[in-house]
């Protein structure tokens, strides 16, 4: 143990990161209790009948999508892209946290991730599931998006590699794949442990083909920490890249608005930005329903509320300086995108984003709105809703307005466009009810390990 | 069945011995026959013919017979697969460049013809026969009306002949009949009345065909009581009356544009309607040619006008003056120019600036025979036979102006004519009307009451193409042929006749105006070719093989030549002048009717590619509207959208109220032709109909406030707020005038600092010419990520001339026919889903009162670094060896992203399955060159493609490249002002290098480095010095 272990163990007593009086069987218990014991809560079923109701009408959305085509929805020319491709680069954004706690942290031993990486990882992959859908809703003909895949066909026809959309399609599936893998095989010992302590049959046979024999021997353990890491290694870097190819999509194109090299950074910010803000809107409550305030602890939303603040400022430079070179560049078209982003027809729409996203976050310096669980919601709310703001004026504003004014058109987006967004919230929800019903939304391995080391710290300590 | 009148056993005693022999000897071969019946070809005969068995013998004697159940049912059978089974006309018809013997699947055929239009003149066209069906109409270069180029309405006459709601049968009180019923019936109202025919009355729109205004006078002849009439909604009465003003009779003027260096249009829209306006324009825009370059002379024009019109958008000086105000202003350029008005004493003219009032009278008088002054249908005669007498004061006579003969084979003015009409049905003496064409009960005038008055006829008669609002009224309906399907012939505006060429045989039971007019003659059961033939054949020197050698190239040229209109001199009354002027500058609102720059009288309301049509300056679609100046607009606290209701007199509409920037204060527009209650119905894409729904019910009807002694305007409009809404559908227009009446900060301003338009005036042209080039700072060729494409022989390029192109939109529909673009209905508009390939971006610059306007025809620009290809992640926009932006219809996904790519935004999108592909009589009118697309793809103008290959595969075969010219695209082929021009640009010899490489030439948005293959030559206007804006 070095000093800067010592220190942080004496932050540990005073503000912990779980709190003290948890021993190993107790986290053990409180967590499976969750799955295996109790029942279902009301609140539960109400809640996930809600979102399976959104669900449905995502599947009656895609339904008529199929019948009648991408007209249902308000995009026109020039507007060719409206709330699918908001809606995909918002969703894909949340993930980021997920992946950004539970693999990045995990490399750089930040033990308050604990609990809070599981369903951060599974709030990334629900998010990703969604992300991912509206690419190919939003296609005309969805039923040809295999041609966007290098697959092997007579006419030797490849995608075009030079379009960002192409490697959009590389960037998510593989964010998806690694996304997935790397919650999977962290959660082969807690299935385990839900596969010992189940008591009926159904949950047994499952739990046990799903922990995949994990028996919990040396070696099981030496081969898991080594793939936890190397997956963790594999989604590091797509925590930056994912988010910066998405960024490409817009800044490959022309249009005043998309057409900025500020936007990799900026991306990868905002996706953080909005991905902490969404793992707080889903831990506050969670911790607060399932009594889980000694596992996730103020501490925990303490730090996500910094990191909220240091994306957020990222952020707010990002707006500044974009604002800055339109007019610093002299470019009658990125000039003219960004006066009418301010004062155009969208421009309460822009203020809303600019208080949501650069105002109100900055009440996160004070110690005591980080602490105060109820504003940190609020709050964490206000910025998703500005993290979309932000992407609905990239990709309508930008699109509304650019080169030639003849053609200059209004986005009003139809009841169908609103029905998809909220169809893919029941997708989201329904998922993360399933999830929190039928698995450990906690890492009890990953917790059990750090009320050792915190008892074992004590025991040095004393 | 003995006591219906129409079911008479055939009479058999005309048998014309003469005929028999005549017709036996004729027949080369001996041949046999069964009587003298068939001999002499008596009508009687023929109809029994038809019939295995006496008349009537098979049917049932009530109730729908077995038979006819069985032929609907075949005839159903034979609808549905009509796109397979179309028939050429039995008749020898003669095509443009080769003998139908030659026909080759896939390869068309182009056939001369002629389009009768308002006022009974005819455009001459070519039109495309794909394997028998009419596909496309181009203009006809011999033609003297065309000169190659066309517009809207012949464009898109050839969907008219497609429309599934077209009538097909023939109907009596609504159930359906037959052709021998109607004769039958017509033979029967012969029978019945006395001898003289009197009470039989035929109504006419205005008819300049020779051989049908003999036809009516043979029927004349042999009914001495029987009357024709002729109603045109929008006809020419005013101009026949003005020449009867000023000459003492109708005469036909006829304007060379061309050689006027100075012209004053008076609320005149010259360049886009009335005779000869597709002549006009080519004409005009000849003088707007810049190709000289410095040393160049512009022509100037002077417009006078309430409604912008696309003619003051090619104004150099335009003043907006109320309509009722022309006519003082006539007097007092008569007066300045040395015409005696004596009818001007007291009377006070409207404010014109005095530098406007010198500076055109002066420039008219130093171009003495070289200025011209023009009026429009709507001004009242007084104005035309004004204007007479300044051209012929001008010495203008002659040089700038001719007159002929008219071409109204009968020129009445038709109010008056319709009046009688009128007079006699309400005194109960009309026994059989026979309406050819006309729909008087929609577009009469509002105080004939035409609708109660039709009642009073005996036996009605209406033959249309639709059950209108006459045809649902009468008796008979009997469906009328396409001018496609059908033989005719019409005189073009300087009288050239042109032989309407049939290029297929009638898709339904449908029936020429000459085939139902010989039933009330001698004639009856003539065929329409035998009938128009015969008449030339009696009319023409030529006899015999002589007669048929010209008979073949005027159906080869579509014209026959040599019958063009002499020349005639006409002198002047001196005293019309004397007539009192008509107080200007009352107080109060007026409201002008106007045709609709779309779809005319009403005529068109049923082509849904006009209905789509945006309309020139207003951009609106699928609508007309009270039009307005911003400023009255303010002041009546009413705004584009508002909804008003109008009331002249007693009588009263509603409509809702669109501003429009240049439209003079205190005046409405309305235009005509909206409103229609019955026989629309236009086919939209997935079988949707947006007829009921959109254009039968869509609009206004302004007929109902116009009456017989208001027919163009009048004074004390009223109009009255109501707290309703309207929504329309202007592609463009929207953001140019805030609610408030106050200028936007709009889509123009932006257009001019982004150097989209490029203007000057002569005179700085002069100085600079090279002042529309961009700063040579992207000339860089490599500044490019990517390697260059290697070169080819042919690179396609086009240039467009903003000096010339008068907006007409002609391109537009031309573009939708050849390239089988959808039309998506007025709410997809709405929601900026139209698929026009190209469109006419509308700038205005100054102030909203009378702003300049600037037209720039915008098609695929076909970049060399194109934004649209680098981003489509599936390859379907790619570069093409020769420089084109190829779309791969089978490979588009649908991302959208080429378009959100493209700085010029001329992408279009399935958004939903626009093509219509559920109406089996629509098939018919497809390019079979192009594909239809299917939802979810993305399309774009490609160049015609299609012709580019044609030509290819055409060079090929003879081994040689492609000739300069040989490709025109089908913009370029519509274009009435040549302003469009595509060519190999890697051919320094081409007609489109020279242009690309005159200083005028720019290029969209060069600072994109996207490097367009169209390039436009910027507009040069020539005001006159001594006027200060």
């Amino acid at each position: 143990m070095n000093s800067e272990d010592s220190q942080k163990t004496a932050v540990v007593e005073a503000d912990p990161i779980i709190q003290p009086g948890l021993t190993l069987g107790s986290v053990t218990d409180k967590i499976s209790s969750i799955v295996l014991t109790k029942p279902a809560t009301p609140g539960w079923v109400f809640g996930f009948l809600v979102a399976f109701g959104l669900l449905m009408l995502l599947n009656l959305v895609i339904t008529l999508l199929a019948i009648w085509g991408v007209g249902i929805w308000g995009i026109n020319i020039p507007i060719g892209w409206g709330f699918a491709i908001v809606n995909f680069v918002w969703w894909i954004g949340i993930g980021h946290a997920g992946t950004l706690i539970s693999a990045f942290l995990l490399l750089l031993h930040q033990k308050w991730r604990t609990s809070i990486n599981r369903f951060a990882e599974a709030m990334t992959i629900f998010a990703v599931m969604c992300a991912g859908m509206f690419p190919l809703l939003h296609m005309g003909r969805p039923w040809l998006f295999y041609y966007l895949m290098p697959y092997p066909n007579p006419m030797w026809l490849w995608p075009q590699f030079r379009s960002p959309l192409v490697w959009d399609v590389f960037a998510v599936s593989t964010y998806f794949t690694v996304s997935l893998l790397f919650w999977y095989v962290g959660l082969i010992p807690d299935l385990a442990t839900l596969r010992d302590r189940a008591k009926t049959t159904a949950k047994k046979v499952v739990y046990g083909f799903l922990s995949l024999g994990w028996r919990g021997s040396a070696v099981h353990w030496s081969r898991y920490e080594f793939a936890s890491i190397l997956l963790a290694g594999l989604a590091t870097p797509l925590v930056v890249s994912v988010h910066t190819v998405v960024s490409f999509d817009f800044t490959i194109a022309l249009v005043p608005g998309w057409h900025s090299t500020i936007f990799p950074p900026y991306f990868v910010a905002g996706a953080i930005y909005s991905g902490f803000a969404m793992v707080l809107t889903l831990a506050i409550p969670l911790r607060k329903y399932y009594h889980l305030e000694d596992l996730v602890t103020m501490r925990h939303l303490d730090i996500m509320a910094k990191v909220m603040l240091a994306t957020g400022v990222i952020v707010a430079y990002s707006y500044v300086a974009e604002t800055f070179m339109a007019f610093y560049s002299a470019n009658i078209f990125e000039r003219y995108q960004f006066m009418d982003r301010m004062t155009g027809k969208y421009a309460p729409l822009y203020w809303l984003l600019v208080a949501c996203n650069l105002v109100i976050p900055q009440a996160l310096w004070s110690r005591r709105v980080r602490r105060n669980v109820v504003l940190l919601f609020i709050i964490s709310l206000i910025i998703n809703i500005g993290m979309w703001l932000e992407r609905f004026v990239i990709v309508v504003v930008s699109l509304h307005r650019d080169f030639t004014p003849s053609i200059w058109s209004m986005y009003y987006p139809t009841h169908w466009d609103w029905a998809t967004f909220a169809g893919t919230f029941g997708l989201f929800f329904t998922l993360f009810y399933l999830f929190i019903r039928f698995l450990p939304m906690i890492s009890i391995v990953e917790v059990r390990s750090l009320v050792h080391q915190t008892s074992a710290d004590k025991t040095m300590h004393s | 069945m003995s006591e219906d009148p129409n079911h008479k056993n055939p009479p058999s005693a005309s048998i014309d011995l003469a005929t028999a022999r005549t017709n036996l000897a004729s027949s080369s071969k001996a041949r046999l026959w069964r009587g003298l019946e068939e001999l002499s070809q008596t009508p009687a005969y023929r109809d029994s013919a038809k019939h295995e068995f006496a008349e009537h013998a098979d049917q049932a004697p009530d109730g729908i017979a077995r038979r006819d159940v069985l032929k609907l049912m075949a005839a159903s059978a034979a609808l549905a697969g009509l796109s397979a089974c179309t028939k050429l006309p039995t008749e020898k018809i003669v095509p443009y460049v080769r003998p139908p013997e030659e026909i080759i699947p896939g390869r068309p055929l182009f056939y001369a013809t002629s389009f009768t239009q308002s006022g009974g003149v005819a455009a001459g066209l070519l039109v495309e026969s794909n394997m028998g069906r009419p596909t496309k109409i181009e203009g006809n270069p011999e033609h003297p009306g065309s000169l190659g180029g066309t517009d809207v309405f012949s464009q898109a006459s050839v969907l008219d002949m497609y429309d599934p709601y077209r009538s097909q049968t023939i109907l009596f009180d609504g159930r359906l009949s037959s052709w021998s019923d109607f004769a039958a019936a017509v033979g029967n109202v012969r029978a019945r009345l006395t001898a003289q025919g009197n009470g039989v009355r035929i109504l006419t729109k205005t008819v300049t065909s020779p051989s049908l205004a003999a036809q009516i006078r043979k029927v004349l002849d042999q009914l001495p009581g029987a009357k024709w009439h002729q109603y045109e909604a929008c006809g020419g009465d005013t101009a026949r009356e003005g020449a009867r003003l000023a000459f003492g009779r109708p005469v036909n003027t006829v304007y060379h544009v061309d050689r006027a260096d100075v012209i004053l249009a008076l609320d005149a829209d010259f360049l886009t309607e009335g005779p000869g306006h597709v002549r006009y324009a080519r004409e005009f825009s000849s003088r707007r040619d810049l190709a000289a370059g410095p040393s160049a002379s512009l022509n100037r024009l002077y417009s006078v006008e309430s409604m912008t019109t696309a003619t003051g958008a090619m104004a150099d000086h335009r003043l907006r003056m109320r309509s009722t105000d022309v006519e003082a202003f006539a007097r007092q350029v008569a007066a300045a120019v040395g015409v005696s008005v004596p009818g001007n004493a007291g009377a006070s003219g409207p404010k014109v600036p005095a530098d406007w009032m010198m500076g055109l009278t002066s420039d008219l008088m130093q171009h003495r025979g070289s200025s011209l002054v023009v009026v429009g249908q709507q001004q009242p005669p007084i104005v035309h036979a004004l204007a007479h007498a300044i051209n012929a004061a001008l010495g203008n006579t002659g040089k700038t102006v001719a007159y002929t003969e008219p071409l109204e084979a009968e020129p009445v003015n038709e109010v008056e004519s319709l009046r009688d009409l009128v007079n006699d049905l309400n005194a109960n003496k009309v026994e059989f009307l026979l309406i050819l064409g006309a729909n008087p009960v929609y577009d009469a005038p509002a105080d004939f009451n035409f609708r109660t008055a039709l009642f009073n006829a005996k036996l009605r008669a209406h033959v249309g193409r639709y059950v209108d609002e006459t045809g649902d009224l009468c008796h008979w309906h009997v469906p009328a042929s396409h001018y496609l399907e059908a033989w005719s012939d019409a005189r073009a505006y300087d009288g050239t006749v042109g032989i309407v060429q049939p290029l297929i045989s009638p898709l339904y039971d449908s029936y020429s105006d000459h085939e139902v007019i010989a039933l009330l003659t001698s004639d009856s059961g003539a065929s329409g070719h035998d009938l128009v033939r015969n008449y030339w054949q009696s009319q023409r020197p030529e006899k015999g093989k002589a007669f048929e050698a010209f008979w073949e190239t005027s159906l080869h040229d579509g014209l026959m030549a040599g019958t063009a209109l002499p020349e005639i001199s006409v002198p002047i009354h001196a005293d019309f002048a004397s007539q009192a002027a008509q107080p200007s500058g009352a107080n109060g609102i007026e409201v002008v009717f106007r045709p609709d720059p779309s779809i005319g009288d009403g005529e068109f309301a049923s082509n849904s590619w006009l209905q789509e049509l945006p309309k020139p300056i207003t951009r609106i679609t699928w609508d007309n509207a009270a039009m307005m100046s911003p400023n009255t607009a303010h002041q009546l606290g009413l705004t584009t959208g508002s909804y008003v209701k109008l009331h002249l007199g007693d009588n009263w509409m509603e409509a809702g109220v669109f501003m429009v920037p240049g439209h003079v204060d205190d005046s409405v527009t309305l235009h005509l032709g909206y409103g229609r209650q019955l026989g629309v119905g236009v086919a939209g894409g997935d079988g949707r109909v947006f007829g009921d729904g959109v254009a039968g019910g869509a609009g206004f009807n302004a007929y109902v406030l116009r009456t017989s002694s208001n027919l163009w305007m009048a004074q004390g409009l009223r109009i009255e707020k109501t707290d309703k809404k309207y929504e329309f559908a202007s592609m463009q227009h929207q953001y140019v005038v805030e609610s408030d009446g106050q200028r936007a900060d709009d889509i123009s301003d932006n257009a001019f600092r982004r150097d989209l338009i490029q203007i000057a005036t002569l005179d700085e042209f002069r100085k600079d010419p090279a002042f529309a080039q961009v700063p040579a700072a992207h000339e860089d060729k490599s500044l490019s990520l990517y390697p260059a494409f290697a070169p080819s022989e042919y690179g396609w390029g086009m240039s467009i001339d903003l000096n010339r192109c008068v907006g007409c939109n002609a391109c537009v529909i031309a573009c939708q026919s050849e390239n089988n673009i959808a039309v998506v209905g007025k709410d997809q508009v709405i929601r900026g889903r139209a698929m026009h390939w190209i469109r006419i971006d509308t700038y205005f610059k100054g102030a909203l009162e009378n702003p300049e306007m600037y037209y720039e025809p915008l098609p695929c620009m076909q970049c060399e670094n194109a934004p649209c290809e680098y981003v489509c992640p599936v390859g379907a926009t790619t570069h093409s060896p020769e420089g084109l932006n190829d779309m791969t219809y089978n490979r588009c996904v649908g991302t959208r992203y080429c378009s959100n790519n493209c700085p010029y935004k001329v992408r279009r999108f399935n958004f939903y399955l626009f093509s219509d592909f559920k109406t089996p009589s629509l098939y018919g009118v497809r390019n079979p060159n192009v594909t239809v697309r299917s939802r979810g793809v993305m399309e774009k103008c490609t160049y015609c493609v299609q012709r580019i290959q044609e030509a290819k595969i055409h060079s090929q075969e003879e081994d040689r490249s492609i000739r300069d010219g040989e490709i025109v695209t089908a913009c370029q082929q519509a274009c009435p002002a040549e302003a469009i021009v595509f060519g190999n640009i890697n051919d320094p010899a081409s007609r489109v290098s020279k242009l690309k490489a005159q200083s005028r030439d720019y290029v969209l948005l060069a600072d994109l480095n996207t490097r367009p293959r169209t390039s436009y030559l910027a507009r040069v206007r020539n005001p006159n010095p001594e006027i200060h804006r």
